[in-house]
């Protein structure tokens, strides 16, 4: 076998070689040409095309993505923004907190507990790489129909695959979402969300400077799983004679990556590392030309000093693997012993694999013969920018026509209709309790969980002497966004950001993931255009940038593309935890207001789905300032201790919330309706910019005044009472009978 | 002086930091113990943390069993010094042999995370002191491997002898037993009644604010610590 190096390339022009099958256009590879000079060698063409793929370069994505800069609103918490591994935001005190949610679904539909456990995995890097101790982590999950077999298949690997890495590195898993709907069936959404801590001091970046800084490989040794496209390379290319597909989807080692974050936070500590960068997608490929595009200077790696599991594999094998539990540091070279010595203690295996250079160039060697010799910047930054086509579909505006109006759809009636179909909706997968999920993930460990699932938010204490703390929640209607784009965004975001707010903490910072079909399709990427509008404008009117975040594009099924999904992670933060407001109502007498307005909207709601099977019509309304006023209310309350609980209106509408409330806290409560509204609409609408809270009796007068200065409308609709659940004149329902329907639901589906 | 409580650290340990803040919390002085370290630095009592130590490959508790730490640890032991073991820690005993049995898989084959009920049947031993014998408390459980077996004649022994010191009991969701134990244990003792092992984390219960909202955990730092202040 001939060893592919710049001089061979050179003496070689013409040689054909496979970037068709790696998955570039010929465009592209014309560009690569053009860049260098020359045709690129085998490694270099390996590096391109994992590099200039969708998911590395959004190509796709970047012309919309843009807006989140040019529309971010001014914020003073922002201490690093999108383009480094995650986003940083003050939360005071010294302290600083990086979050970001990214998808791992591919995977996880092909290989469910392995997939869905390195996209833990490499979340928790990317945090750790920013010089966080990461936290806490979050799962917002997307399945086909609960009773479809194949979900039978994909959940519970998925599900055992979060516990079993995010359990064994000792995170707790504080929140997330659950949904079923049928569109996702050959495509799970999986995304992962970790929260790191930091004091503002420790940030660290992903760059390589300094002349003669050592770069230091550690972490698991490299072998040949995730290799996606350059098995191809290598076996059509060099050697037929070895086994050529290799598993596509990585297998994660969380004692590894266990060892891998206390070293990495001990090397810190000791302030050793200048620049780092962790290996996920396109491993070293990423890694060397990241941390070189972003430094100055250029880089020289000799490969052949990297530790591998397997010692057949190729340079270019080597380049593109994307073994799990690696990290990648620039260090000086007095302080690389002591470096060394911190691995060793850890038992993580280090390894000085190259240096920066004063050049300008991205050099790897091996053998002894230069086998890349590139630009990194060509390589990291400067991808192919496409401006795909998109128009609004030719069916939207019938979708949206199809209205569940009362004609329509048929509503109940009767008292007893009611309490049947409350009793249906808090029983269906969706609003059914996840308990038989999320009991699977370990949510106490580290001993700083303040709230955690089924609460509205999760909240971590960051200060064990201040009580300072964060609340992350994440939110995405799929069913809304497919109504209505634009605003099914901007009710994700809303919706997460009431979350964080009815849990005390004042909403700073957004992450979203982007999870939507091909975007060669142009109604898909109508709805990635719209969706990515609806969010930027949604985060200047409320004041949260979006920090960073990850899309996932290629979610459909032949020509059958997901409902549009955008997850929006809001962060919060409080600066007292005790005064957090919890979601069950836990003390008798309470009074219960309902704030904001309620209007009948259906449109995406639970009901239609549980009841009709139905999606049309368009979702419900979104007010920015009235979000932003409730949020206000509701953190105020919180904090003056007004309110005894709170939780955010949403899917399954008032009912749903008080199913969720009643069973948290044990109380029952007794309902009345407002004179101006059907009883149906009431509990059912799924209006947004709406809560429920209990209110001591004591407190009443001084709520009730705060909101009526302020101008939210708060409307007394009853009080915490027995055990029973009864809106008067309609129909009561036992807390037990409530638990039947409510819990058991996907345990018997899928346990 | 104060009462020094080590808390052993092994590659793969995850509840260390908790065990030392409920030591704190107790009024006593968490010290940092390394899994390579023969020496136990003076401490009074240890607590063997919960975790996936070594990636509990092999089977939990199988490598840290053969650390350098716990040489020392086990011979301490021998001689009376109070030793708790929670989840891998407990795993850790019995591999060590200062506790008699094992832990299987779940029955159910899940991890499972759950606020658990139990009932303290031993009152006397060095770490439950603060209970009364019969008291029913509640305190986090989680673990993969948590069913514990052991053969007929050690189960007899340790139920004759009362050294089974919690049971598991049924919960508000009517779940009695989580993983499949022998006896619903949750919990045992050696014969001195010093080293005490158990699957559920009472050092995630020492404080309203966090976890289950519970203290239900924190008699069993007080107990050690009246116990080492008495001697």
């Amino acid at each position: 076998m001939t060893l592919d190096t710049v001089k061979h390339a050179e003496q070689t022009p013409d040689a054909a070689q496979p970037w068709a099958e790696l998955g570039l256009k010929e465009d592209e590879y014309a560009r690569i040409r053009d860049i260098l000079g020359r045709r690129p060698t085998g490694a270099e063409l390996a590096m391109y095309s994992v590099m200039w793929s969708e998911h590395c370069s959004y190509k796709s994505s970047k012309v919309h993505l843009k807006q989140f800069g040019e529309k971010a609103p001014e914020s003073d918490a922002m201490l690093v923004g999108i383009g480094e591994n995650a986003g940083v935001v003050d939360v005071g005190q010294g302290y600083a907190v990086t979050f970001k949610v990214e998808s791992h679904n591919h995977p996880s539909y092909i290989e469910p507990y392995q997939g869905a456990a390195t996209g833990i995995g490499g979340i928790v890097r990317d945090i750790l790489a920013m010089g966080a101790r990461p936290v806490a982590v979050m799962d917002p999950l997307r399945f086909g129909a609960a009773d479809h077999p194949d979900t039978r298949r994909v959940l519970p690997g998925i599900v055992a695959g979060i516990g079993g890495y995010g359990n064994c590195l000792g995170l707790p898993n504080i929140g997330g979402e659950v949904v079923f709907d049928s569109c996702y069936q050959g495509n799970p959404l999986v995304n992962a969300l970790c929260v790191g801590v930091m004091k503002h001091e420790d940030i660290h970046l992903a760059k390589a400077s300094g002349a003669g800084n050592r770069v230091i490989l550690y972490g698991a040794r490299t072998g040949g799983d995730g290799i996606g496209g350059v098995s191809v390379l290598a076996s059509e290319t060099f050697d037929d004679s070895k086994p050529t597909k290799r598993p596509a989807v990585q297998v994660g080692d969380p004692f590894q990556e266990k060892l891998l974050i206390e070293c990495t936070l001990e090397v810190f500590r000791e302030q050793l590392v200048l620049g780092i960068q962790d290996l996920g997608g396109a491993g070293l490929s990423c890694a060397t030309s990241e941390l070189a595009s972003a430094g100055s200077g250029g880089m020289r790696i000799d490969l052949d000093t990297v530790p591998l599991r397997d010692a057949t594999l190729s340079p270019e094998e080597i380049l593109m693997s994307e073994s799990q539990e690696r990290m990648c540091a620039i260090v000086e070279p007095d302080k690389v012993d002591r470096f060394l010595e911190i691995c060793e203690k850890w038992d993580v295996i280090a390894t000085v694999i190259g240096e920066v250079t004063d050049g300008e160039r991205l050099e790897i060697f091996w053998h002894g013969e230069q086998v890349v010799d590139v630009p990194p910047r060509t390589v990291a930054h400067d991808g192919p920018v496409y401006q795909r086509p998109y128009a609004r579909p030719s069916w939207q505006d019938a979708l949206q026509a199809d209205a569940p109006t009362a004609e329509r759809l048929a509503r109940p009636t009767s008292g007893e209709e009611l309490k049947q179909t409350l009793l249906k909706v808090a029983g269906s997968p969706n609003q059914a309790s996840k308990r038989w999920i999320t009991d699977q993930y370990d949510r106490f460990v580290i001993g700083n969980t303040v709230l955690a699932t089924p609460e509205d938010s999760g909240m971590i204490r960051i200060d064990e002497e201040t009580n300072l703390g964060v609340s992350v929640a994440t939110d995405g209607n799929g069913r809304y966004t497919k109504l209505d784009p634009y605003t099914g965004a901007q009710l994700a975001l809303a919706e997460a950001y009431r979350n964080v707010a009815a849990g005390g903490a004042k909403p700073l910072a957004v992450s979203d993931c982007l999870n939507f079909g091909s975007p060669e399709d142009p109604d898909v990427m109508w709805q990635f255009a719209e969706a990515t509008r609806g969010l930027a404008d949604a985060c200047q009117a409320l004041g949260t940038p979006v920090t960073g975040g990850n899309v996932s594009l290629y979610n459909q099924t032949g020509d059958v593309a997901i409902h549009p999904t955008p997850v929006v992670a809001v962060l919060g933060v409080i600066d007292d935890v005790t005064r957090r407001t919890p979601i069950g109502f836990a003390d008798e007498g309470h009074h219960l207001y309902l704030l904001g307005d309620t209007a009948d909207e259906l449109g995406g709601s639970a009901w239609s789905q549980v009841v009709h099977d139905h999606l049309g019509g368009l979702p419900p309304k979104v007010d920015l300032e009235r979000e932003k006023l409730l949020a206000e209310i509701l953190i105020a309350a919180s904090r003056d201790g007004m309110i005894d609980a709170a939780h955010d209106l949403s899917d399954g509408g008032l009912a749903q919330a008080l199913v969720e409330s009643c069973l948290r806290g044990g109380r029952g409560a007794r309902l009345i309706v407002p004179a101006e509204l059907d009883p149906f609409v009431f509990l059912f609408s799924e209006s947004a910019g709406r809560a429920v809270v209990a209110v001591p009796r004591s407190e009443e007068l001084r709520f009730t005044d705060m909101c009526g200065a302020r101008g939210l409308p708060a409307t007394r609709i009853g009080v915490v009472d027995g055990d029973t659940l009864e809106v008067q004149g309609q129909f009561s329902v036992t807390l037990t009978e409530l638990s039947e329907a409510h819990n058991g639901v996907i345990e018997a589906l899928l346990g | 002086m104060t009462t020094r409580i080590g808390v052993v650290t092994f590659p793969g340990s995850l509840d260390d930091r908790d065990a030392q803040r409920a030591i704190r919390l107790a009024g006593a002085e968490p010290v940092a113990l390394w899994h390579r370290d023969k020496d136990l630095h003076q401490v009074d009592a240890v607590v063997l943390p919960g975790g996936f130590s070594y990636g509990d490959y092999l089977r939990a508790g199988a490598i840290s069993r053969f650390s350098p730490v716990m040489e020392t640890l086990i011979e301490q032991a021998k001689l009376g010094m109070p030793v708790l073991g929670i989840c891998n820690g407990f795993q850790v005993l019995t591999e060590s042999h200062l506790l008699p049995g094992a832990m299987l898989r779940n029955n159910h084959l899940h991890f499972i995370c759950r606020d658990q009920k139990l009932r303290v049947e031993n009152a006397a031993t060095a770490w439950t002191s603060d209970y009364q014998a019969g008291q029913e408390i509640s305190i986090p459980l989680k673990n993969m491997d948590g069913r514990y077996t052991a053969d007929r004649r050690t189960i007899d022994e340790l139920e004759s002898e009362g050294r089974v010191v919690f049971r598991y009991l049924a919960g508000e969701d009517g779940l009695r037993n989580p993983n499949g134990s022998i006896n619903d244990i949750a919990g045992i003792t050696n014969a001195a009644g010093n080293v005490v092992g158990l699957m559920p984390h009472p050092e995630h219960a020492v404080e309203p604010l966090v976890g289950t909202g519970k203290t239900d955990g924190l008699p069993f730092f007080t107990s050690v610590l009246k116990q080492l202040v008495n001697v």
